[in-house]
């Protein structure tokens, strides 16, 4: 149902992300959504990406921290109070968000959001009942 | 197989027994090594005038340098032509230290380890997967001495080549793994790398000693091999591995003290400690012929206890577990800390695994700790908060156990080196 996001745990000195990524690269592996967050002494690369199975074991096989998560990602009206609209819902059942990051799709009329929540069944649910639409692996439209 | 009685001697019977070998050894020392001649004379020592274990407190102490300083050979107390063996140990400064043995001492060494090894609970049927280094390192060839000894097969596998290792074990069902424990650590992750559980081997027993070592990370070997972990001591200036063992109690570790004659003084003030007290461990060496050492200091801080062991029997007195080294101990801001504290306080955290390594600068005329941690698979989270409750937790846990500030930094998993002899655990980069 949700989609899986990934996450690398990054050291931060130079030239750490441009190895991750270059693995991605020479395994034909394509980012369709990231977000970083970055700390004092580290960072965490999340990313959603066109083939997570096979991400999840290259990155591994190179010694690299590599988890997974479910996510929620969600489309949302691409104008003012579109993605309010979402957030609202989720607060009056008392979903609680952890992060979030959104872009927009490739045809442009709409955006879509990932949501990072305790209870993904539950965010989805919810979402679907007030009729958003929720995208699942094989409809990520970007 | 056989039973050395000496080990269960009454208490009055082994002090008999050390008493005259002290004197004999004495006279001996003071015939044969110029240093030691000339230090009595100095020191207006008459040796035939020692005449019971008290009056050892008299005498003055060995120190690591003098071995250095009397390299390659001139402490020895014979001629080259009667040493069949060589041995060195390389210091993190400067020379090495050199101990040579003559046909005896091997002999003594073969016992003393065929000793360490039936008390660990070694039996006929065993097979010893032997993973210390062979080589000028001691650890080898002692434990292959002992096994020769006993009559058990030994497999001289020596160190490194980590695969090679796992997979002779699977083919030979080694019962033994004796090796440094964080070795054992290292194996057991590069098995579990190869999808092979270490714990499904046939490995029983494993006899892990050269560098100290925390019960975290014993209960930590033994939860990854299934098997029963025991401390080994000594040191090549005293014989090499051989000197103190523990029995499956994990009770102390039995001292071989028919051989190597243990007192425990104030490092600063060099006084000898009453029973129970933390300090130095000094040792007489009361029956080797090349290299007889008189007081010497260990450096290894440990307490001891002549009680009898209530699960073995033996009546030789027992050392604790090795709580640090005189010379790894850290000096920060004015405040003594031992690596091995922060061991103990990263294998009660579940989310990190025990490999740290200590950075020490100094800023501003103040010395500065950073320790880097590595945070296990499992626990690396997506969720920065979650991240950072851990470096909290951890950064907390230590402070409170060594009473000074320091800076944790958590690092990826399987980023610090691996050692596969004695682990490199700080970075000093104090000018």
């Amino acid at each position: 149902m949700s989609i899986i996001q990934l996450s690398v745990f990054l050291e931060n000195r130079l030239g750490r992300l441009d190895e991750v990524l270059k693995i991605l690269k020479d395994n034909q592996i394509n980012i369709r959504a990231l977000s970083l967050a970055d700390k004092a002494n580290y960072g965490i690369l999340r990313m959603i990406v066109d083939n997570s199975e096979k991400c999840i074991a290259v990155l591994k096989k190179e010694n690299i921290s590599v988890n997974f998560t479910p996510v929620v990602a969600v489309e949302v009206e691409d104008k003012p109070g579109g993605l309010q609209d979402v957030v609202k819902i989720l607060v009056e059942v008392g979903v609680n968000i952890e992060y979030m990051y959104a872009f927009v799709e490739k045809t442009g009329d709409k955006a879509v959001v990932v949501f990072r929540v305790e209870d993904t069944e539950k965010a989805e649910e919810i979402l679907m009942l007030a009729g958003k639409k929720i995208l699942e692996k094989e409809n990520i439209p970007f | 197989m056989v039973k050395y009685e000496v080990e269960f001697l009454p208490a009055s019977g082994l002090k008999n027994l050390q008493t005259d070998r002290l004197k004999n050894i004495l006279r001996y020392i003071a015939d044969k090594i110029p240093f030691y001649k000339q230090l009595f004379k100095e020191r207006k020592i008459d040796v035939s005038k020692i005449s019971s274990l008290n009056d050892l407190k008299y005498l003055p102490f060995t120190v690591k340098s003098d071995l250095r300083d009397h390299y390659p050979f001139s402490l020895f107390a014979v001629p080259l032509s009667e040493v069949v063996e060589i041995h060195a140990s390389s210091g993190t400064t400067g020379k090495l230290t050199v101990v040579g043995y003559t046909k005896n001492d091997i002999n003594l060494w073969s016992e003393v380890m065929a000793r360490t090894l039936l008390c660990a609970g070694v039996i006929k049927g065993d097979i010893i997967h032997n993973a210390y280094g062979y080589g000028l390192f001691t650890g080898g060839l002692g434990f292959h001495y002992g096994a020769l000894e006993l009559g058990v097969p030994v497999v001289p596998v020596s160190s490194g080549g980590t695969k090679r290792q796992l997979m002779l074990i699977e083919d030979f069902k080694s019962t033994v793994l004796t090796c440094t424990p964080s070795y054992s650590l290292c194996m057991a992750e590069e098995a579990r790398d190869m999808g092979m559980d270490p714990s499904k081997t046939t490995i029983r027993l494993g006899i892990f000693g050269a560098e100290p070592w925390t019960e975290g990370m014993r209960e930590q070997i033994e939860k990854e091999w299934g098997m029963l972990a025991l401390d080994v001591y000594g040191l090549s200036e005293i014989i090499g591995p051989g000197v103190a063992m523990e029995c499956p109690a994990k009770n102390g570790l039995h001292i071989w003290a028919d051989h190597f004659l243990p007192e425990v003084i104030d490092p600063a003030t060099g006084e000898v400690l009453e029973e129970g007290k933390e300090g130095e461990l000094v040792i007489t060496t009361l029956t080797k012929e090349a290299l007889p050492l008189i007081r010497y200091r260990t450096g290894d801080i440990v307490s001891i206890t002549s009680e009898p062991c209530g699960f073995c029997g033996r009546t030789m007195p027992r050392i604790s577990k090795i709580k640090g080294r005189i010379d790894d101990m850290l000096i920060i801001r004015g405040v003594n800390v031992f690596p091995s504290q922060i061991e103990s306080v990263l294998m009660n955290i579940p989310e990190v695994a025990p490999h740290y390594q200590i950075i020490l600068t100094r800023e501003k005329h103040l010395d500065r700790m950073e320790i880097l941690v590595e945070v296990v698979e499992e626990a690396f989270s997506d969720e920065v908060r979650k991240l950072e409750e851990l470096e909290r937790k951890v950064l907390y846990e230590i402070e409170s156990t060594l009473g000074i500030s320091v800076k944790v930094k958590l690092v990826e998993p399987k980023s610090i080196e691996r050692s596969m002899g004695k682990a490199k655990r700080v970075i000093d980069q104090r000018q």
